[in-house]
């Protein structure tokens, strides 16, 4: 039943949108958010809203009551004030829907649409009773335009009496609804995550990536109306896993980033025929290579094959500690203006947006 | 071919059910035969939702619109699914009473909550502090939503709820004791200039005595008096104004609508202030007119049990949280108790000795007739400190806790009587806030306006009273300064619309 009281709830998850939006480029650098992800929807904490008013401060003194002798702990206090984002005590959470978060990301980051490519495909999407037959099963005769048939062809006939107005409707007055077949667009689109998970890669680097990840599915999955993500990890030679090994596996070993670019067009080669699928590929590292051999022989590999099947293609360089950075001053020096080879830095959580408005930031 | 019939929203049957009502009119009868006097009571029987509407409204199903009752409601309803908390009983102090019923309660819990019920409707009938109170505030309620709802058609969603927020955060600067204490003067007369000739001379019956009945130092005196309470005139306000909120709405230069608003909250405001003011008292009362009621006449058998459940749930006491059912009923009990026994007065009181004292019974009986006494004439404030003893302290184990800095925690600090008792006044004393006054309207000639906050040793929380006194800046439109003590030190705190600033006074 509509209660009154629906109107003010909305208006307040009006208000917490709000504030969520003013604080979205925050969230984006925080992990908390993604743990509490379901189906459709996901909850983000926001501070109590409370109004204010004159009250005394905090940590008084009160009555109380139970055993205990002067000195003993009662409870713990509400500590210093720490400046900065610790959270409030009372959090609020508000529920905000994975197309309604892309939204707001889009907004904030000013991010255009997408414009898709590919065939656009007709698909079925349910029936709908839209029109009338003069045929069709009884079930779904159309009583009121029956009955007024029956009546005008009754009063045309002359066989009409107000004063005994029975109608009868005989075979050529009845009619009935017919529906039609929905059609939607679809679109299809692929992301395929690469991941450095050689030895110089910590966990606050996969960190990064995994909430970087995290806003791209969220914008992309916006976008299109199916989205497949594939992952592969790589060091010196590269593999596909499922997403739980992609953010959790940890190797040791070197790197050899063409493994990854060539397992890529395997991939593409087998299942995303590029006409029908709009190709994303996302490849994060720490930027150090084995060597100049490989760089060389990745550049072509870019540039010959995957390119030219991409929609984009991004790479995202996080700083750690090991790396030297070299892969993407390379990429530089290659690609520097083309725009279907994206490139950002990610020296730490905060510069996440920046490097997602780079990714999407094209439109493509 | 059948047509459907429409479709109608299936209204939710709020009346009671026979056997409800069956059971209303016996506990009804208890209560009347107890003595309790309340005006007629209306229960009505809610699923949760509905109670949970009900209740973020503040039990008044009209309101006007406001994203607090959303929030509000919201934390209910997930506290209760959650199992955290459940909505026994809620009543309204209204002509007749109305009171709710949770539709999914067990049967002794729906008598445990109408028993209680009756006794909260004989507080709201009786006591003192709610003679004042208006008594068809459903009615008003609805007018409320009616004007707000009008201006919202006028001026916007936006703008109104805005300035209700703004309202909101300056409604707890109401004069608590503004309806039974007259503060100002009714009217005034024009004093004219002509000073001598108001000058109160004592009648003197012949005229050589006037020198004598009227020597030169007591008319100076008295001149001196008028020229002050002349000078007082020009003050504005004349004395302190506890009453904020009027003080705004008679003198801000807001627009009318704005001025309507301010007033409607302000009335709720004071509608709802009694309730604070003797939550203590209001509770004990009823819970112990619900156990008296449950326990003597109502419970059968088979319920004792759960009723023992419930209301020992209702009466759990934690560490650091007083339990108003629980120190109000208990009271209660004990005044009882004493004035049954004679435990009063004069002679008892510097009785010393311990044994005597605990044994103490004249036998005087009359300790039903004295609860029902209290009930009519006290607060929580005069409830406290008129009726707390150091005995009612040990037995119940109160203690003062208080913060320690170091350890960042709350430690029991004493169990002395007397700082137990200042402690619980002073959590009771203006509904535990601070009691601020506006002392000038015209505060450095500027227009601007002075508030003082009655230090009584504890501070004000700083971020709170700056985001305060901008929302009063909104609704004077001029600077606002709020005097104060900090940390020992006199302040006086000023927004000037743009930046907050600290200054000593």
């Amino acid at each position: 039943m509509a209660q009154k009281i629906d109107q003010d709830v909305s208006r307040f998850h009006q208000i917490l949108r709000g504030k969520v939006r003013q604080q979205l480029r925050k969230f984006m650098s925080s992990s908390e958010l993604i743990g509490k992800q379901g189906k459709n929807l996901i909850s983000i904490p926001v501070p109590h809203i409370e109004i204010p008013r004159f009250v005394y401060g905090e940590n008084q003194s009160g009555v109380g009551q139970g055993e205990g002798t002067p000195g003993n702990p009662v409870g713990e206090g509400e500590g210093e004030p720490k400046a900065g984002d610790a959270p409030g005590e009372h959090l609020l959470e508000v529920e905000v829907s994975m197309q309604e978060l892309a939204d707001l990301l889009g907004e904030t980051l000013e991010l255009p649409k997408i414009q898709p490519k590919g065939d656009d495909e007709f698909e079925s999407g349910g029936v709908k009773y839209t029109g009338i037959a003069s045929a069709g099963p009884e079930s779904l005769r159309h009583v009121k335009r029956t009955f007024r048939r029956a009546l005008r062809r009754q009063i045309m006939g002359g066989t009409y009496d107000p004063r005994r107005p029975v109608i009868i409707p005989v075979k050529e007055d009845r009619v009935y609804r017919s529906w039609s077949q929905k059609k939607q667009k679809k679109n299809k689109a692929v992301i395929l995550y690469m991941l450095d998970v050689s030895g110089s890669m910590g966990g606050e680097q996969k960190e990064i990536v995994r909430l970087t990840a995290f806003w791209i599915d969220t914008w992309i999955r916006s976008q299109y109306q199916g989205v497949e993500v594939r992952y592969i990890i790589h060091d010196a030679v590269a593999r596909e896993v499922d997403r739980e090994a992609f953010f959790h596996t940890r190797e040791s070993g070197g790197t050899i980033i063409s493994s990854a670019y060539k397992l890529l067009l395997n991939i593409l080669h087998e299942h995303y025929d590029p006409s029908q699928w709009n190709i994303y590929p996302f490849h994060f590292s720490d930027g150090d290579n084995w060597s100049g051999n490989d760089t060389e022989e990745c550049t072509k590999l870019l540039h010959e094959q995957i390119m030219p099947v991409s929609n984009v293609f991004c790479y995202g360089q996080v700083e750690s500690e090991y790396g030297s950075g070299q892969f993407l001053r390379d990429l530089e020096a290659r690609f520097k203006d083309d725009e279907r080879l994206l490139m950002a830095k990610i020296p730490s959580r905060d510069g996440i947006p920046d490097a997602i408005k780079v990714f999407l930031g094209k439109g493509k | 071919m059948k047509k459907r019939p429409p479709t109608h929203h299936k209204q939710f049957q709020t009346q009671l059910g026979p056997e409800l009502a069956e059971l209303k009119k016996e506990i009804q009868g208890y209560a009347q035969e107890y003595g309790l006097d309340f005006y007629d009571v209306i229960f009505e029987v809610l699923d949760w939702k509905q109670l949970h509407e009900v209740a973020a409204y503040g039990g008044f199903p009209n309101r006007y619109p406001h994203w607090r009752f959303g929030m509000e409601y919201e934390e209910l309803m997930k506290s209760y699914s959650y199992g955290l908390s459940k909505i026994y009983e809620m009543v309204i102090n209204n002509d007749p009473c109305y009171a709710y019923l949770l539709y999914s309660n067990g049967i002794v819990d729906q008598k445990l909550v109408m028993a209680h019920v009756y006794g909260h409707c004989d507080f709201f009938k009786n006591n003192l502090y709610f003679a004042h109170t208006n008594r068809k505030m459903m009615d008003e309620m609805a007018n409320h939503r009616t004007r707000i709802m009008r201006y919202v058609e006028r001026y916007g969603y936006e703008a109104v709820e805005s300035f209700i927020d703004t309202c909101l955060s300056l409604d707890s600067l109401i004069d608590y004791h503004a309806p039974t204490i007259r503060r100002r003067a009714q009217e005034r007369q024009d004093i004219a200039d002509d000073g001598d000739s108001q000058i109160h001379k004592l009648r003197a019956s012949r005229p050589y005595l006037e020198k004598y009945v009227n020597p030169a130092e007591f008319l100076a005196e008295e001149r001196k008096h008028l020229e002050e309470e002349a000078k007082k005139e020009q003050q504005f306000p004349e004395n302190p104004e506890r009453d904020v909120m009027l003080f705004l709405a008679e003198h801000a230069p807001i627009e009318r609508w704005q001025r309507d608003v301010l007033s409607i909250l302000r009335e709720e405001a004071y509608y709802f202030a009694p309730q604070g003011m003797t939550k203590v008292m209001n509770e004990g009362w009823a819970s112990y007119w619900h156990s008296k009621i449950m326990t003597t006449r109502a419970l059968t058998d088979a319920e004792v049990i759960d009723y023992a459940d419930h209301h020992s749930g209702t009466m759990a006491m934690s560490p650091q949280r007083l339990n108003p059912y629980k120190i109000g009923i208990e009271l209660l009990r004990d005044i009882e108790d004493r004035w049954n026994k004679g435990k009063f007065g004069k002679e008892y009181e510097e009785c010393t000795d311990m044994v005597k004292k605990k044994n103490w019974d004249l036998k005087l009986g009359k300790g039903r007739e004295k609860i029902f006494e209290v009930r009519r004439l006290y607060n929580d404030v005069n409830f406290i400190d008129e009726f707390l003893t150091p005995e009612f302290c040990a037995e119940h184990k109160f203690f003062v806790y208080s913060y320690n800095v170091s350890a960042d925690q709350y430690e029991l600090a004493s169990r002395e009587f007397e700082k137990i008792k200042k402690s619980l006044l002073f959590q009771l004393t203006n509904y535990g806030r601070p009691i601020m006054e506006v002392v000038d309207g015209n505060y450095k000639n500027r227009g601007e306006l002075l508030l003082r906050q009655m230090h009584e040793g504890v501070d004000l929380r700083i971020d709170w009273a700056q985001s305060t006194m901008e929302n009063l800046f909104k609704v004077w439109q001029r600077p606002v300064n709020v005097q104060t003590i900090l940390d020992g030190v006199p302040k006086i705190l000023t927004f000037d619309g743009h930046s907050h600033s600290e200054s000593r006074s």
